[in-house]
């Protein structure tokens, strides 16, 4: 997969801010955590900003913005079974 | 005997459109999200179950360590997505100027978290301590076996293998997009990781 260099500047560019964000991201993480919320709210808060930093690291580190169909459908039913497995402790525990 | 073939290692397949090696990758990442899934689920288990009895993992454990090991891995991460692209403009050279620093800082990583494995270790601190420790030492301990994976096959990529790249660079490259793929998912485990045990 050939890239013009006009392209891999464009990239480059890409992943300097992706990098940035998720800089900026760890500290917002490491800094929410100090602010006295109850567990929660704060186990919403830390999976809601680990979501956008994986999804940013999926998205652009792992190309998934353009991935073929078969990869996209087969990562859809992976989501759906780990959704499945997070869910079933909640849903058995007393 | 005739010598086997593997079929679209540097094409697409007609059927997917991606090469086997990167559906195969993918497929070996769908394995690992359920492996690392299994765990979370039972993290969610054992923290439901246990109520207000959990310790915060900030009260326990060291965050500025944990939080320098995000720092080193996302930075692997932009090193490692580098190396694929320099290729992309057969820059072989920055190729591996970049995936030296992805290895180093792997190895960076290990050694932080040795650091950290030891601090506990000179207070008695196993798994056997209490649940929550279990799951610490097993989660964080699984994940570490992945990094040590992770940078054998850098390596391997970085000195023997990446004789490929003058015989057929086209395989070369997916061979990095794979390895690539799987830092990615190393990477993204530990985004996960640090906020679930080490700040809630």
């Amino acid at each position: 997969m050939a890239h013009s260099q006009a392209d891999y500047q464009k990239h480059v560019r890409t992943y300097i801010g992706v990098f940035l964000a998720l800089a900026v991201l760890t500290a917002v993480t490491v800094g929410v955590s100090y602010i006295d919320l109850s567990t929660g709210p704060a186990i919403i808060l830390a999976v809601f900003i680990a979501s956008i930093k994986a999804s940013l690291v999926m998205a652009f580190f792992m190309h998934l913005l353009n991935e073929k169909q078969v990869i996209t459908s087969l990562l859809l039913l992976t989501a759906f079974f780990f959704g499945v497995l997070m869910i079933l402790p909640v849903l058995t525990s007393g | 005997m005739s010598e086997a073939v593997i079929k679209h290692i540097a094409d697409p397949h007609p059927v997917t459109g991606v090469t086997n090696s990167k559906l195969g990758i993918w497929c070996f990442i769908a394995s690992e999200v359920m492996l690392f899934g299994g765990l979370f689920s039972t993290y969610i288990l054992l923290r439901t179950g246990a109520g207000a009895d959990w310790p915060i993992g900030s009260d326990l454990l060291n965050v500025p360590l944990a939080t320098l090991n995000t720092m080193i891995l996302i930075t692997s991460s932009i090193t490692m997505v580098m190396a694929w692209a320099s290729l992309t403009i057969n820059k072989f050279g920055a190729y591996k100027k970049y995936m030296t620093l992805t290895v180093l800082l792997g190895v960076a990583f290990l050694i932080v978290k040795s650091f950290e494995y030891g601090m506990k270790f000179e207070h008695h601190i196993y798994p056997s301590k209490n649940n929550f420790y279990a799951i610490y030492f097993v989660m964080t301990g699984l994940h570490v076996l992945h990094v040590i994976g992770g940078l054998v096959v850098n390596l391997y990529l970085l000195l023997p293998g990446s004789k490929l790249w003058h015989k057929a660079p086209e395989q070369f490259m997916g061979r990095i997009e794979a390895a690539g793929l799987y830092w990615h998912f190393v990477d993204l485990v530990w985004i996960f990781l640090f906020p679930t045990l080490y700040l809630l």
